[in-house]
C-alpha cells in the first residue's frame, strides 16, 4: 500500500491542510452562531414591529456578510484539497467520504447561498414573513453544512459501516446509517455547533461592550447583549455537556488519544482528573519518546475513573499499556497490532499477485477472507499498523494534546462565568457602569476563537499518525507530487489568506466604528 | 432491481447536468471579465458588478456541488485527476478564492488593498476560471499521461503536473470556447437585467466581437473531436483505441446528437436575436443552449463504453464510468439523496424570482443598502 516514505512531502501536505483548515475555522463558527442570533433578532422585530430591532438585526447582518464571504472562500479549497493533496486517501475511502460532501452541497450549501441572497437583497423586495423565513433557513443551512462535514470527519476518527474490497483496493460503504449515527459524529456535531453558538455570542457581547464603553448606541448594545448573553449562557452549558460526552466517547474509541490528552502514562484505578497542570520531561522513555510528568497539577481525586468507567475502581489505561499491552486488562500491545496489520497486508499482496497471474481460485478464496467477520475484526482492523515502523510512533504529541484540551476546557468555564455576569448586570441594569467588566469582555473576544481552534487541534493532532484511525497512516494517504509544489502552494495560501484576513478584520472594525445606519 | 450499470449511468447524467449548469452559470465570470472594457463610467461598472454579484454564490455553489458529487460518484476520477493535474486545479481554485471575497469587500471602507485590487480579482477569476475549466474538461477527450497501480493510486508521468495540458491545442481551443461563451452569456444576461440604454447598446456591440472567437475555437474543437480517436474497452476489460470514436458515439446515440445540435442552435439563436432583432431575451436561448450542448458533450465523453478520462501513457489505466465509480451501495444511497435536487431547483427558482422581479437601475445603485 505504502511505497513512499518521503516525510517532507507528508509534512508539507499536513501543514498545508492544517493551515487552510485553521483559516476556514476562523470564519465558520461565527457563521454557525451569528446566523441563529440574527434569526432570533429578526423574529423579535417581526413579532413586535419595532423598527429598532430591524436596525439591530441589520447591523449584525452586515458583519455576518463580511465574515460569510471569506468563510466561503476558504471552504472551497478544503474540499478540493482532499483530491489534490490526499489523493490516495480519496480513493481508499472515497466511497464513504465522498457521499457526505455531496450531500452537503446538495442539501446545505444551496439552501444557505440561495437564502443568503434573499436575506441581503430582499429587505424591500419580499414580505416580512418571507424574509424572516429566509433568515432562519440560512441558519439551518449553515448548521446542516456543519453536520455533513463532521460526519465525514467523525468517520476518520472512528471508521464504521464499511467493508474493504480487495478488488478495488478501497473501503466500501455497507451501512449509511451507521456512518451518520456514529457516536463520534453525534458528539462532534453537537459540540461543534454549540461551540459556534458560544463564539458568536461572545462576539456580539464583546462588540456590544465596546459600544457601552463608548456610550454609543446604548439601546442597541444592551438589547444585543441580552439576546447574546442568554444564547451564549445556554450554549456554554451545552458545550460543556457535549464536550464531556465527546471525551467519554474518545475514551472508548480512541484510547491512545485519550491517554495522551490526559498525559496519562501509567494506567491506574482511582485515576484523578487533572484540572490544571504543567508538564515537564523526565528521563524515562517509551521507545525514543520521552515520558512527561507533571511539574505541578491540581487534581480532583478519582474523578477520571468515575467519568470514564462509572466508579472509582475503574481502570484508566495509560500510554504504556497501549504500547506494551496489558494482559490483565485485556489491552493488546502495539507490536501485536503491527503483526496483525502486516498479516492483513500480506493477504492483500497475495491477492494482487494472484490477479497478476490470473489465478482465479486464489482470487476467490481471498475475496472470501476479506468478507470474513473474524478477519475484519481481528486483522483488517489494524491494517494501518502495517506501516508503523516503531510502536511508539502511534503516540501523538502529548504536550499539544494535553495543553489544547485543558486550555479549551478552562476557557469554557470562563465563558460560562462571563455570560452569567453579563446577564446579572443587565438584569440589575448596572451593565453600563461596570466599565472594568466591559473592558474585560472586550479583550476576551479572541478567547473563544482560541478555544475553538484548540478543539480542532486536539482532535486532529490527537489522531496522528493516522489519517483514518488504525486503518490508514498519513504517509500512505498523500498525493505523489513534488514536495516543491506543495511548498509553493503552502506559501501562496499563507500570503493570500493572511492578506484577506487582514482586509476582513479592517473592514469589520470600520463597520463597527461606523455603527448601525438606517 | 436497479442494476449497478444503470446507477453508474444515472450518476454520470447527474454529474453532467451539474457541469452543464456550471458552464451556463459562468455567465457571472463572463461578466466579470468585462468589467474593465465594457463600462464607460464608474456607475455602469457598479451596475455590472451588482448584476453579477447577486448571482455569484450560485455559480460557486454549483462548482462546489459538482466537485462533491463527482467525488461521491466517481472517486477514482477525483483522486486521479486532482492528485495528478495538481497545478491546473490549484490555479482554478485560487481564482475562485479571490472571487468569493471580492464582491463583499470591494467597495467596503477599510478593505486595505483598495477597490482596484478586488476588481482585478474579479477580472482574473472571470477570465482565468472559465478558460482553465475548459482546458481541464478538454482532457476528458484528449487524455493525460498517468498510470494507476494495483491499489488504484495515481502516478503522474510528466513533471508538469497538469501544466502540460496547456500545450495541447485542442485543450486550448475548448478553454477559449468556454471563456468566450461565458462572456457571451454574461453580455446577454446584462442586456436582460440592466435598465440602462447605453450599457445595453454597448453590450450588443461587444456581443458581436466576442461571438467570432467563440465560433472559431468552438468549431475547431468540435471538428477535431469528431475526427479524433477515443478509448474503449472490450468484454475482457482490455482498453483499445477506436478511430472516430466520438463520431461513432454521436451516431450510435442519436438522441445525444439531437441534444447537441439543439444546444448549438440555441446558443446561436440567442446571439442572433439579440444582435439582429435587439431582443433582450437572448439569454434564455443561449443559456438553455449552453446547458444542452455541454450536457451532450459530457454524455459523449462517458457513455457508450468510452473512457471519460483516458490515459495516453497507459491505456489500461484509463477511467471509465464502469471502473471509476463508487460501490453499488453508495450509488444507490446517493440516488435517494439526488431525488431532492428538483426540490432544490424549485426553491432556487422561487427565491430568484422573488428578488429579481425588477431590473437593476441607476437609482437602485444609489439607494440600495447592500451594494457591492
Ligand atoms: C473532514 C475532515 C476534516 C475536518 C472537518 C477537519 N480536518 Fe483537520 N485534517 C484532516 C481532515 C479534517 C485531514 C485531511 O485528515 C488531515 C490532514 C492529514 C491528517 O492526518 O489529517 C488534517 C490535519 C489537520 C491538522 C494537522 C495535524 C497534524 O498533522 O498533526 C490540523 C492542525 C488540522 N487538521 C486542523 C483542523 C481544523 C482547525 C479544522 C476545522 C475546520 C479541521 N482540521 C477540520
Ligand atoms: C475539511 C473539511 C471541510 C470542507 C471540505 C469544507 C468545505 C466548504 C466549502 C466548499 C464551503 C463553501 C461553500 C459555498 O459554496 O457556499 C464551505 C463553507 C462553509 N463551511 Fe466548510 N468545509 C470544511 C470544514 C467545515 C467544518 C468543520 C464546518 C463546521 C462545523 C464547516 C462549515 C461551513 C459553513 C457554515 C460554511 C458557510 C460559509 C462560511 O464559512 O461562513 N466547514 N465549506
Ligand atoms: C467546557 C468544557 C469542554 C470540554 C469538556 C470539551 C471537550 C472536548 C473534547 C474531548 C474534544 C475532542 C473531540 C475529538 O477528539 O473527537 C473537543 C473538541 C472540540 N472542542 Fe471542546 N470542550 C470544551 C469546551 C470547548 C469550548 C469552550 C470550545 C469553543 C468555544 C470548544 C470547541 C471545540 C471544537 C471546535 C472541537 C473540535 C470538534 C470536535 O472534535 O468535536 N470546546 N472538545
Amino acid at each position: 500500500m505504502i511505497d513512499n516514505f518521503d516525510m517532507s512531502l507528508v509534512d508539507w501536505s499536513r501543514a498545508q491542510f492544517a493551515l487552510t483548515a485553521i483559516y476556514h475555522w476562523i470564519f465558520v463558527p461565527l457563521t454557525l452562531g451569528l446566523s441563529f442570533i440574527l434569526a432570533i433578532m429578526e423574529s423579535i422585530y417581526v413579532k413586535t414591529g419595532n423598527e429598532e430591532w430591524k436596525r439591530i438585526t441589520r447591523f449584525w447582518m452586515t458583519l455576518f456578510g463580511i465574515n460569510f464571504a471569506i468563510g466561503v472562500a476558504t471552504g472551497i479549497i478544503l474540499e478540493f484539497e482532499f483530491g489534490t493533496n490526499w489523493s490516495n486517501y480519496s480513493w481508499f475511502v472515497g466511497d464513504i467520504f465522498g457521499a457526505p460532501l455531496a450531500v452537503e452541497g446538495i442539501l446545505a450549501f444551496f439552501l444557505e447561498s440561495t437564502f443568503v441572497a434573499v436575506m441581503f437583497f430582499g429587505w424591500n423586495k419580499v414580505s416580512k414573513k418571507f424574509h424572516l423565513t429566509s433568515t432562519w433557513l440560512v441558519a439551518v443551512g449553515a448548521n446542516l453544512s456543519a453536520l455533513w462535514i463532521l460526519v465525514a470527519n467523525a468517520w476518520m476518527q472512528h471508521p464504521v459501516g464499511m467493508i474493504f474490497n480487495p478488488e478495488t483496493a478501497r473501503n466500501e460503504m455497507v451501512n449509511f446509517w451507521a456512518v451518520i449515527f456514529n457516536q463520534v459524529a453525534i458528539d462532534k456535531f453537537l459540540h461543534t455547533i454549540s461551540s459556534g453558538f458560544l463564539l458568536a455570542s461572545m462576539f456580539v457581547v464583546s462588540i456590544s461592550s465596546w459600544f457601552l464603553i463608548r456610550r454609543r448606541e446604548m439601546y442597541m448594545a444592551k438589547r444585543s447583549m441580552l439576546i447574546a448573553g442568554i444564547f451564549g449562557f445556554l450554549s456554554s452549558v451545552l458545550v460543556a455537556y457535549t464536550g464531556d460526552s465527546s471525551a467519554r466517547t474518545i475514551s472508548q474509541v480512541q484510547q491512545v488519544k485519550f491517554a495522551s490528552m490526559e498525559a496519562l502514562y501509567e494506567g491506574k484505578t482511582n485515576a484523578g482528573l487533572v484540572a490544571f497542570g504543567l508538564l515537564k520531561d523526565t528521563d524515562r522513555k517509551i521507545g525514543n519518546k520521552t515520558v512527561k510528568d507533571f511539574l505541578v497539577k491540581i487534581e480532583i481525586p478519582s474523578l477520571l475513573s468515575v467519568l470514564t468507567g462509572g466508579d472509582k475502581d475503574a481502570y484508566v489505561p495509560g500510554l504504556k499499556d497501549h504500547i506494551d499491552g496489558n494482559v490483565e486488562r485485556k489491552i493488546m500491545a502495539t507490536p501485536e497490532k503491527m503483526e496483525r496489520g502486516k498479516y492483513a497486508q500480506g493477504v492483500l499482496q497475495i491477492y494482487n499477485r494472484a490477479r497478476m497471474t490470473g489465478d482465479k481460485e486464489q482470487i476467490e478464496s481471498i475475496k472470501g477472507i476479506f468478507k470474513d467477520k473474524d478477519f475484519q475484526t481481528n486483522y483488517f482492523r489494524y491494517f494501518g499498523y502495517a506501516s508503523v515502523q516503531k510502536p511508539e510512533e502511534v503516540i501523538p504529541n502529548v504536550s499539544i494534546t494535553f495543553y489544547s484540551f485543558h486550555l479549551m476546557v478552562m476557557l469554557g468555564f470562563i465563558f460560562l462565568l462571563i455570560f452569567a455576569m453579563a446577564l446579572y448586570f443587565l438584569f440589575r441594569d448596572e451593565i453600563a457602569d461596570k466599565r472594568w467588566f466591559l473592558w474585560i469582555v472586550l479583550f476576551s473576544l479572541p478567547l473563544p476563537y482560541i478555544a475553538s481552534e484548540l478543539g480542532w487541534i486536539l482532535t486532529e493532532v490527537g489522531r496522528q499518525p493516522w489519517i483514518i484511525q488504525d486503518l490508514m497512516h498519513v504517509s500512505g494517504a498523500v498525493s505523489q507530487i513534488k514536495t516543491g509544489s506543495v511548498i509553493t502552494t503552502f506559501i501562496l495560501f499563507s500570503v493570500l489568506f493572511t492578506g484577506l484576513l487582514i482586509s476582513e478584520i479592517s473592514i469589520m472594525l470600520k463597520q463597527i466604528k461606523t455603527g448601525p445606519r438606517h | 432491481m436497479i442494476s449497478y450499470l444503470f446507477l453508474q449511468h444515472y450518476w454520470w447524467i447527474i454529474v453532467s447536468l451539474l457541469a452543464s449548469l456550471l458552464v451556463f452559470l459562468m455567465f457571472v465570470q463572463g461578466g466579470q471579465s468585462l468589467i474593465f472594457t465594457l463600462p464607460e463610467n464608474d456607475l455602469q461598472k457598479t451596475m455590472i458588478v451588482n448584476a453579477m454579484g447577486r448571482k455569484w454564490e450560485f455559480t460557486f455553489t454549483t462548482l462546489v456541488t459538482f466537485g462533491g458529487a463527482f467525488f461521491a460518484s466517481f472517486p477514482l476520477f477525483y483522486s486521479t485527476s486532482f492528485g495528478g493535474a495538481y497545478w491546473v486545479w490549484m490555479a482554478i481554485l485560487f481564482s475562485f478564492i479571490i472571487q468569493a471575497v471580492a464582491y463583499e469587500f470591494r467597495s467596503k471602507p477599510g478593505n486595505v488593498f483598495g477597490k482596484q485590487t478586488f476588481d482585478i480579482f474579479l477580472f482574473l477569476n472571470g477570465s482565468v476560471g472559465p478558460f482553465l475549466i475548459g482546458v481541464a474538461v478538454a482532457t476528458f477527450f484528449t487524455g493525460s499521461r498517468f498510470s494507476l497501480n494495483y491499489s488504484n493510486q495515481v502516478h503522474w508521468e510528466t513533471q508538469w503536473y497538469g501544466l502540460e495540458s496547456l500545450l495541447n491545442i485542442r485543450n486550448l481551443a475548448l478553454g477559449f470556447a468556454v471563456l468566450f461563451l461565458a462572456r457571451i452569456n454574461g453580455l446577454l444576461y446584462l442586456i436582460n437585467t440592466i435598465d440602462d440604454e447605453d450599457l445595453v447598446k454597448n453590450s450588443g456591440k461587444k456581443l458581436i466581437i466576442n461571438s467570432l472567437p467563440f465560433l472559431l475555437s468552438f468549431l475547431f474543437f468540435v471538428i477535431s473531436l469528431v475526427l479524433s480517436s477515443g478509448l474503449t474497452s472490450d468484454s475482457t476489460g482490455t482498453v483499445t483505441s477506436e478511430n472516430l470514436k466520438y463520431l461513432h458515439n454521436f451516431l450510435q446515440m442519436p438522441v445525444v446528437l439531437i441534444i447537441f445540435i439543439s444546444g448549438v442552435v440555441g446558443v446561436l439563436y440567442g446571439i442572433g436575436i439579440s444582435v439582429i432583432k435587439k431582443s433582450r431575451n437572448g439569454i434564455w436561448f443561449s443559456g438553455s443552449g449552453t446547458v444542452l450542448a455541454v450536457f451532450s458533450l459530457f454524455l459523449i465523453a462517458g457513455f457508450n463504453n468510452t473512457s471519460f478520462y483516458p490515459s495516453s501513457y497507459n491505456f489500461q489505466s484509463s477511467l471509465f464510468i464502469r471502473n471509476a465509480s463508487s460501490s453499488l451501495f453508495t450509488l444507490k444511497t446517493m440516488m435517494y439523496v439526488s431525488f431532492i435536487i428538483p426540490f432544490v431547483l424549485a426553491y432556487i427558482w422561487y427565491a430568484w424570482k422573488a428578488i429579481n422581479n425588477s431590473k437593476i437601475t441607476e437609482e437602485e445603485m444609489y439607494s440600495e443598502e447592500h451594494k457591492y
